[in-house]
């Protein structure tokens, strides 16, 4: 007779198999006793968070920072939907989540029972699969189907909801034995004969950029090893998306810096104007392409994606290669040094005008502002921020808005996994608790959230955790008192209508971290900036540091909305020199 | 577009549409109609009539078969993101017009009249295999089979003839002759 284990039990020795640290969660009715298990597996470490979201966020900081599955625990009903807007984050940034769910008692679900939600129909759109287990036979190897499900192909969220009688009923448990081949949905498919194709179109080009994104970080660190050879090999220009930031070197010299609307001037002319196009890892979003219409309108282009359905979703593409961006990679530069051993001499001629052409983009400094003596520029704030903190391999996450845009723009990456935003749902309260995610995956490193004071407010309560935890985190406020974006979108578009993105009566936020048991530090001025930034880096606990910056400062440049990328609108030292003025505001 | 006070672009040039059928092969699990419906819903593709049954009962396959339109990036897309969800198996898509593919729905139709009336209606179905399901003195059910547009017309012309009810199905597909979906 096999020993037999009870549901609670079963969920644990799974994630032991699947070799879960970390699991985020929150205890209530429907998953106690999965909680009272806790203590039999010390292999995992529980973080109790102050919100199923700010669970979610936290194991999308950890696993984005850590290549892993991010695992999450929460109850029924609210604890359910509270964590859907962290799994329609990750599932929009492709990041593999595994959420387990509490669910009412099998003979209760569908009586509107106490804390009883449909939670696989509510999140249903935001995951890859999700399961309501309803026999325990079934859970072990649906546990181990929902970490291959969020791992495997383009990496997203699953969920498993189990019923509290389940947790409570026993069965056998086999040890698990992870197969080397997983199943059929993971769809590498491309073909020698695609390789020779991209080969063929990169020898042929005069104007080439690589435009990669977040689909090399999700391939794992080899793969930016290997773009960054293939990109020193052909001598091509690079420019990455949002996501894709820290899969290139930031400072190297044929990196242009990130595209789309608030991307670098140099780049997206580039994008605009070049003759092939090589897409690998990114999806063609809106906030890259611009006017779809007059998107690259002379250029071949080439996708390289692991997911199908990225292909030809938003711009049709001359080459689609289907593949993990890691293994395509690897065969193109084999391919090349066996055909075209030579190809870097031969192609730096070709490519040098274009060369020139981006150099004269790349002067007008598109990045650049009006500093200030006596207020603080936002932009200013990071690159001291950067400057003080390069060389530290620093982790860096975001909240949503001009503060993301202007850490995108001013602090430059070197690795990948170091950079975690909310780039495709755009989650305002997303850095706090990716922060501690990312602090518990990686707890000697310096980890930063540059943050909006709007954003922050939205998970604050997640401070508590970092305390509890001796996480010691760092909340870099760039503090307007306005929600930054929406002001600047009101500015440009609606007539300086500032329509309730002022927030007045903001916490002191000083006193706000002495109250959560935490260091507060604030600057006020540019000359006293860089001591208090160092006192952050010094302080080996949480801080919440409140940085006054001007609170008029737009993020420029960008695209206005319904432009091509040739069509830029410039900061206002730059609009200045060239000549766009009045009526370049008007166009926005 | 000097005007434009949006965050977003404003659309392109729409696509032509056209009409296609698609056949998704699933497994026969909770939840699984509503993943393929929620797909359609979610990301505003169309959905002109669905039928769906149990087809192997012993893997437990289901047969959907889905008259959707759309430009021909959007079915493509439609096709992509199918294979996507899990307890999807494959997907065959055609055009409407293929003409290697047979596709037929079934109509009940509801008469109620005299004798010359309830003959005059199921003279008027002749061409598509009219069975008579029930039949009482001043009522016929008639069945029907045919194409959507075939059954679009019977139902309009039949009203002069005292049609009171009409129930049909979604069409269901399969290829002409010894080949089968692929």
């Amino acid at each position: 007779m096999p020993k037999l284990y009870s549901g609670a039990e079963i969920v644990f020795k799974c994630l032991e198999d699947q070799g879960v640290e970390f699991i985020f969660g929150y205890p209530g009715g429907a998953v106690l006793p999965i909680y009272d298990e806790l203590k039999n597996f010390n292999f995992i470490k529980h973080i109790l968070v102050r919100h199923e979201q700010g669970a979610g966020h936290a194991a999308e900081g950890y696993a984005r920072s850590s290549g892993k599955p991010g695992v999450l625990l929460v109850t029924s009903g609210p604890g359910a939907t509270n964590a859907v807007t962290a799994l329609t984050d990750a599932y929009m940034d492709s990041v593999p989540l595994v959420c387990i769910s509490g669910q009412v008692p099998t003979h209760l679900i569908g009586t509107d029972a106490f804390q009883e939600c449909d939670t696989t129909g509510i999140t249903r759109p935001c995951t890859k699969h999700n399961w309501l287990v309803k026999d325990i036979n079934d859970l072990e190897k649906t546990i181990h189907k929902a970490f291959e499900v969020a791992t495997t192909g383009r990496p997203g969220p699953v969920l498993v909801d189990i019923p509290k009688d389940v947790q409570f009923q026993k069965a056998k448990y086999t040890k698990f034995k992870r197969q080397k081949k997983l199943n059929g949905k993971i769809h590498n498919k491309f073909s020698q004969k695609d390789i020779n194709q991209l080969i063929e179109l990169m020898n042929k080009a005069s104007r080439p950029i690589f435009y990669t994104g977040g689909g090399v970080v999700n391939s794992g660190p080899k793969a930016s090893e290997l773009l960054r050879e293939l990109v020193h090999a052909t001598g091509f220009p690079i420019t990455t998306t949002l996501q894709g930031l820290g899969s290139y070197p930031g400072e190297d010299s044929q990196f242009l810096g990130m595209l789309g609307m608030h991307g670098s001037y140099e780049a997206n002319n580039a994008m605009h104007d070049c003759d092939l196009m090589i897409n690998i890892g990114a999806r063609f979003d809106d906030r890259i392409t611009g006017k779809i219409d007059e998107f690259s309108p002379k250029s071949k282009k080439v996708h390289i994606d692991i997911d199908p359905s990225s292909i030809n979703k938003n711009v049709k593409v001359d080459l689609p290669i289907v593949g993990d961006v890691a293994e395509v990679i690897t065969a193109t530069i084999k391919t090349i040094k066996k055909v075209k051993p030579n190809f870097t001499k031969s192609n730096k001629q070709k490519i040098s005008k274009w060369w020139e052409k981006i150099q004269k983009w790349r002067s007008i400094n598109s990045f650049d502002y009006i500093n200030s003596t006596e207020t603080i520029k936002p932009q200013y704030a990071i690159q001291r921020l950067y400057e003080l903190t390069k060389g530290k391999d620093t982790y860096i996450t975001t909240e949503v808005g001009q503060h993301q845009m202007w850490a995108a723009q001013h602090y430059k990456f070197d690795k990948p996994n170091r950079w975690m935003t909310s780039g495709g749902l755009g989650t305002m309260g997303y850095g706090l608790p990716a922060a501690v995610g990312v602090q518990v995956a990686h707890p000697n490193k310096l980890v930063v959230d540059i943050a909006g004071e709007a954003s922050v407010l939205m998970t604050m309560q997640e401070m508590s955790t970092a305390v509890q935890y001796s996480l010691p985190i760092k909340i870099f406020i760039l503090n307007n008192e306005y929600m930054g974006m929406v002001r600047q979108w009101q500015e440009l578009l609606h007539d300086k209508n500032y329509s309730e993105s002022y927030t007045a009566a903001l916490p002191d936020f000083v006193k706000l971290a002495e109250a959560y048991g935490c260091v507060g530090i604030r600057a006020t001025t540019p000359d006293e900036l860089d001591d208090k930034i160092i006192e952050m880096i010094n302080t080996d606990r949480p801080v919440i540091f409140d940085c006054l910056v001007d609170k008029q400062e737009n993020c420029f440049p960008m695209i206005p909305s319904g432009k091509p990328h040739n069509q830029m609108l410039l900061g206002p030292k730059d609009q200045k020199k060239n000549k766009i003025t009045g009526k370049g505001k008007t166009l926005v | 577009m000097a005007n434009s006070k949006s965050a977003y672009s404003t659309p392109g040039k729409q696509g032509k549409f056209d009409t296609h059928i698609i056949v998704v092969w699933v497994d026969n699990e909770a939840g699984v109609l509503a993943r393929v419906v929620g797909l359609f819903s979610g990301r505003g593709y169309n959905i002109e009539s669905l039928a769906v049954a149990e087809i192997d009962p012993k893997l437990n396959i289901s047969r959907i078969t889905i008259v959707t339109t759309g430009t021909p990036q959007v079915i493509e897309q439609i096709k992509l993101q199918l294979k996507k969800l899990v307890p999807v198996h494959k997907v065959a898509d055609f055009k409407r017009e293929d003409k290697k593919v047979i596709f037929k729905e079934m109509a009940l139709f509801k008469v109620v009249g005299n004798n010359s009336k309830k003959d005059k209606a199921l003279k008027a179905c002749k061409k598509y295999n009219p069975v008579i399901l029930d039949k009482t003195k001043n009522s016929y059910v008639i069945q029907i089979t045919a194409l959507r547009r075939e059954i679009d017309t019977m139902s309009k012309n039949l009203k002069k003839f005292g049609l009171v009810s009409v129930s049909r199905t979604g069409a269901v597909a399969m290829t002409r002759g010894s080949d089968t979906f692929r």
